[in-house]
């Protein structure tokens, strides 16, 4: 890290307090074979933050939120999520942890043989105890009222276009109201306008239901409208922690190109 | 050093996931939390709508083994045997065969495909973010589901393989539905017929467990997908010839 870099990442620190993290991940490293794709990455997620993690293709970032989420097993490290050690979780704690952290998936993982309403009953019925099929609807057309797609309840994922997809993937992702949330490559493979419309219902969320957010992306659009902060990952390291203004003007050639 | 060539160090590797996957079914497949409403949806799916296909075919070959065999059996006097040797062709062997390699194509490839799709998508994973054991809710299903339905298929395509005869009989010379099931089950022993249906239950096994475990963990990608569906229907076909020969063996032993 140069000199540029390491006070970009130690201003962005000093704006938070260590008492408000809600995620930590500390010395993660994950190999396959000899592709060493994180090597003793560190972050820290804030409460009611948006968290950027940029890096170009392949360089590990889906990676690190399926460690988070517990899908991989890192080789060594460390993740704290919302005072849980995930690693030492058995598969019952770790799915009690999973209610409190959505994860949006890159290519929606909508079921394709469900209707959209039983796609969003899926995860509470799973996760809860036995509701009301009231209840549940309630708790589904609420989920449906704000991504705004209320009158695709019985319809199947495939009549559906990409940017509704994405959408009922995001009202599936709230509909347990988590405390965290993981977008893998939120806008990836969207026009621009509805890559628009999901950068405005990430920020909408975050004000609504105050969670906190660990964004994977390389889409500078999505980076500059949606980051309080970005850690750069380069290596499978966090080259640099900052703002979009702090990193924008540093001179370095692994993190000015995202920039410029 | 001795150098393994690769296809047969790509086999072994393969044989040993699958035992493990295998492994995993039994050790999870008895824990708590059973998945009932996806295996009555999958016996449904995987069993109930496989029936149209299963008796169409069994029809056919009844109708055109009894039409075959005539010219021959008639060349030797013997034609009032059709209804018993037809019979225990189709009990012992035909039936359970051929429903087992119709079932390995349409319900061995339409597993593959659409495990190795939703791994493809992300859908296994989500699966498991959103509180569910993937592989309870799905292999398990899946392999229980076939392992039962297959059984109560051959059956059926046995009833419906024996009408098909009959029709063929009927063509020939007016014979009695009664008497033709006289003749058939008159020289039907319970050795012709236990081992036979005990062996429908490891086809529907064979095929279901290999579906899952083409699909589960199938390369990523279209292509990935199409090899899985494909890969399930070729090796769950040899694998149901492998176990016939098996049975045959042990029925063998038991009988003499």
């Amino acid at each position: 890290m140069n000199r540029t870099t390491e006070s970009a990442t130690k201003d962005a620190a000093s704006l938070k307090t260590t008492e408000d993290i809600v995620l930590r991940v500390r010395k993660l490293s994950k190999s396959f074979g000899n592709n060493h794709v994180l090597r003793e990455f560190n972050v820290e997620l804030h409460q009611g933050e948006n968290l950027v993690v940029l890096g170009k293709s392949g360089s590990g970032k889906s990676v690190l939120i399926k460690c988070i989420i517990g899908l991989l097993e890192p080789d060594s490290g460390e993740i704290n999520v919302l005072g849980e050690d995930v690693l030492s979780l058995d598969s019952e704690e770790l799915d009690r942890l999973r209610v409190k952290v959505g994860f949006l998936f890159q290519s929606n993982a909508l079921y394709d043989s469900m209707t959209v309403r039983e796609n969003l009953e899926f995860p509470l019925r799973r996760h809860t105890i036995q509701l009301d099929p009231k209840d549940e609807l309630v708790l589904v057309m609420e989920a449906l009222a704000n991504v705004g797609l209320e009158h695709t309840l019985d319809m199947l994922p495939a009549e559906l276009s990409g940017g509704m997809r994405k959408r009922i993937a995001l009202a599936r992702t709230l509909i347990l109201k988590p405390s965290i949330i993981l977008y893998d490559e939120p806008t990836t493979g969207l026009d621009p306008i509805t890559s628009l419309e999901i950068i405005t219902l990430i920020n909408k969320i975050r004000e609504k239901y105050g969670t906190s957010a660990l964004i994977i992306s390389h889409d500078m659009n999505c980076v500059k409208r949606t980051a309080d902060r970005i850690a750069v990952l380069v290596d499978g390291r966090c080259k640099a922690l900052g703002t979009y203004e702090e990193l924008s003007r540093i001179e370095d050639q692994n993190i000015s190109p995202f920039f410029h | 050093m001795i150098q393994i060539p690769k296809d047969l160090s790509t086999f072994i590797r393969e044989a040993g996931d699958m035992s493990r996957f295998t492994w995993r079914f039994f050790r999870e497949g008895f824990r708590s939390r059973f998945e009932y409403a996806e295996f009555i949806k999958q016996c449904y799916v995987l069993g109930y709508r496989s029936l149209p296909l299963v008796a169409l075919t069994a029809f056919i070959i009844g109708l055109v083994l009894t039409m075959q065999l005539r010219p021959s059996m008639v060349k030797y006097g013997v034609e009032v045997q059709i209804p018993a040797m037809v019979g225990i062709s189709i009990v012992r062997e035909i039936g359970p065969i051929l429903t087992a390699l119709i079932f390995a194509g349409k319900i061995g490839s339409s597993i593959g495909a659409e495990l190795g799709s939703m791994n493809v998508t992300e859908q296994i994973d989500a699966m498991e973010v959103s509180g569910t054991n993937p592989f309870k809710y799905l292999v398990v299903t899946r392999t229980l589901a076939t392992t039962l339905m297959l059984p109560v298929l051959v059956l059926i395509a046995d009833a419906i393989a024996l009408f098909g005869s009959y029709l063929g009989e009927l063509m020939y010379e007016p014979l009695n539905l009664n008497l033709f099931y006289h003749k058939v089950f008159e020289n039907l022993i319970y050795i012709d017929f236990i081992p036979a249906f005990i062996k429908t239950f490891f086809f529907g096994f064979a095929v279901g467990i290999i579906g899952c475990f083409k699909g589960y963990f199938s390369d990523k990608g279209t292509e990935g997908v199409g090899n899985s569906a494909n890969s399930s229907v070729v090796v769950s076909s040899v694998m149901i010839f492998i176990i016939d020969l098996i049975a045959v063996q042990i029925a063998d032993f038991f009988q003499y």
